[in-house]
């Protein structure tokens, strides 16, 4: 069910009616049986999934929050008879049990996502290298239907599952529960990947109807598909024209299209989150934030601190300090600073393992080289420009006034058009493609495309561009206004008439200019298939 | 606490580390200035901080991370 679709509006208003209507106390069971219901609308097939990691990952956390219970207890029990050693002994037997239950579930549900994602994938691989042997032999693709938000769920289960590992999280004792976590429908399409104790904490919660509250949401619910229908929408005619023939559209198409698709993906990515956090929100429930104006940012390492912060925060808990602390990291780091001296030794562990997680992130991307490819582009320019760091301070030190609003302006644009350049292998899903389109720009000779009208012939019309330009440029308004705080909360200190103008106006938009089936798989949110 | 200071100091030579308490908070220290830290506390203290200590609670002051340590070392 696609958020865009008729079907979900009438889905989400039926269930907030019900939802403030019905007793407080079954609200969360009501949201369980809509996450389900949305799910089997979704595509029933692949509920067993879903079904599979909510029991698996559950029944691990409880095993594993029984013997941490079962250990403090005996240790407590026994704390005058057992000496240091032993009581260290009895914890480390007891972890090792703890951590062969974790490392069993995780090899599960990776595995299981490493299949119906990426078999297909390792095949075509298989395939190339037996056609480099000339070997005669190919495997056949395998035909596995995606489970929908399968890379969501799986990871913020698995997410779960390492907190009470650590401790840092009790196991949830009901199933019910547990399931709402992990399939709550607004975060199954797109995130944000959220951790359980701060969205338990509202989730199970018994929320009473406040009109302030709902308005809020829906407020944000109206402003994300503004974004998604009226921007994304429009624009995918445009980018699915320039990407789809490459030997047409090089050149100046290629910026053209890299330059669209950013715009694309914020508007589609950024709108499907407003309305997962507004409808959220609508119900009394906390979703984290999953962006912070990431287009502003004056560098590739600001904008990753800005941009799908969930996911990143994921990454940087469960993978980047696991692998940077582990103990074969801690002997490598050990040997680097014998080998190569203090300043290199002690970089390189940490790049190391920075490299392992743009690795995971690029895998976790998508099933193709682009996307591999894609991450270790990222990491390769984030470690540069730690390099280049000290270079930068003293340009700095000897340009004070290279610090004025005239140069942040400069490194916002030069991070943008760094991150419409890596989109690039996005867009394409091709590294050769990717690699070619990218050499063009610099060698074009086709700008005449950008004022002679052929423009006009990619699927957009000139109202299609001014509709275009003018949400593109509320967008960019909004984003500055939310500098200095919630936009929505200074509307609401606004007389009756103003509030009106501005939310019925916008709603207005959204049903004029919001444009309906036009390019191709309209509707759908470019991160649903990641 | 001394040796610490003097780790923390190498890192970021601007910072007044006895007075800051939040340095993760307001990004002073990032996770790879967290890494690089783990190594050299490793080295120095002879202790290993695992993944499930790194939080912003722990990080956030050298009294803080200097309490951890001492945790450590009783742990170990």
């Amino acid at each position: 069910m696609l958020f865009t679709s008729y079907g979900f509006f009438g889905f989400a208003g039926a269930l907030l009616l019900l939802y403030y209507l019905i007793p407080r106390r079954h609200q969360w069971k009501l949201l369980l049986a809509a996450s389900y219901a949305f799910y089997l609308f979704s595509g029933p097939a692949t509920v067993l999934y879903i079904l599979a990691t909510t029991l698996t990952v559950w029944y691990t956390a409880l095993r594993i929050g029984q013997n941490a219970d079962r250990q403090s207890a005996w240790l407590k029990e026994h704390k005058a008879e057992l000496d240091r050693e032993a009581k260290k002994a009895y914890r480390e037997r007891q972890k090792g049990i703890r951590r062969r239950w974790l490392a069993a579930c995780l090899l599960l549900n990776l595995g299981i996502l490493a299949v119906v994602k990426y078999a297909n994938f390792a095949i075509a691989n298989v395939n190339g290298l037996l056609g480099l042997f000339g070997q005669g032999a190919r495997l056949q693709p395998v035909s596995i239907l995606l489970p929908l938000g399968i890379s969501f769920y799986t990871f913020q289960a698995i997410g779960y599952l390492v907190d009470v590992y650590r401790g840092s999280q009790p196991a949830q004792r009901s199933l019910p529960r547990f399931a709402l976590f992990v399939s709550y429908f607004p975060l199954l399409i797109q995130g944000p990947i959220s951790r359980y104790g701060p969205l338990s904490g509202t989730l199970y919660a018994e929320h009473r109807f406040d009109g302030a509250a709902v308005s809020r949401g829906l407020q944000r619910v109206l402003w994300g598909y503004f974004k998604k229908m009226v921007v994304a929408d429009r624009i995918v005619a445009a980018v699915g024209t320039i990407i789809g023939d490459v030997g047409a559209y090089h050149g100046a198409w290629a910026l053209v299209g890299m330059v669209f698709y950013t715009v694309q993906l914020y508007a589609d990515f950024t709108g499907g989150i407003d309305i997962t956090i507004g409808l959220s929100e609508a119900m009394g429930i906390t979703v984290q934030e999953n962006f912070l104006r990431p287009y502003f940012s004056k560098s590739l390492k600001e904008y990753w601190r800005r941009w799908h912060i969930s996911m990143c925060d994921w990454f940087r808990n469960y993978v980047f300090y696991p692998v940077s602390s582990s103990p074969l990291m801690q002997r490598f780091a050990k040997y680097s600073r014998a080998h190569f001296g203090g300043a290199v030794g002690r970089r390189l562990p940490v790049y190391l393992s920075s490299f392992t997680v743009w690795l995971a992130t690029g895998v976790w991307h998508g099933a193709s080289w682009n996307f591999i490819v894609w991450g270790l582009l990222n990491w390769a320019i984030l470690m540069l420009s730690e390099e280049l760091e000290p270079l930068y301070d003293r340009f700095h030190a000897r340009f004070p006034a290279a610090g004025g609003f005239g140069y942040r302006l400069f490194t916002v644009g030069r991070t943008f058009l760094l991150i419409c350049c890596l989109n690039l292998f996005d867009c394409y899903v091709n590294v050769g493609d990717t690699l070619y389109m990218l050499a063009s720009i610099p060698a074009a000779r086709n700008w005449r495309i950008l004022w002679d009208g052929s423009l006009l012939a990619v699927g957009l019309t000139g109202l299609d561009y001014a509709i275009l330009a003018g949400g593109t440029l509320l967008m960019l308004g909004v984003s500055l206004a939310q500098r200095r705080g919630s936009v929505r909360a200074r509307i609401a200190k606004r007389p009756y008439a103003v509030r009106f103008a501005v939310w019925y106006g916008l709603f207005l938009l959204v049903l004029l200019m919001g444009a309906y089936g036009i390019g191709y798989d309209a509707g759908q949110f470019i991160y649903n298939r990641f | 606490m001394e040796e610490l200071l003097h780790i923390l100091n190498e890192l970021h030579p601007d910072i007044d580390f006895t007075t800051q308490e939040h340095l993760i908070d307001d990004m002073i220290l990032d996770s790879f200035d967290i890494v690089t830290l783990i190594a050299e506390i490793g080295d120095t203290f002879d202790v290993t901080i695992t993944a499930d200590k790194i939080v912003p609670e722990n990080f956030n002051s050298a009294k803080a991370l200097y309490a951890l340590i001492q945790e450590m070392e009783d742990e170990a």
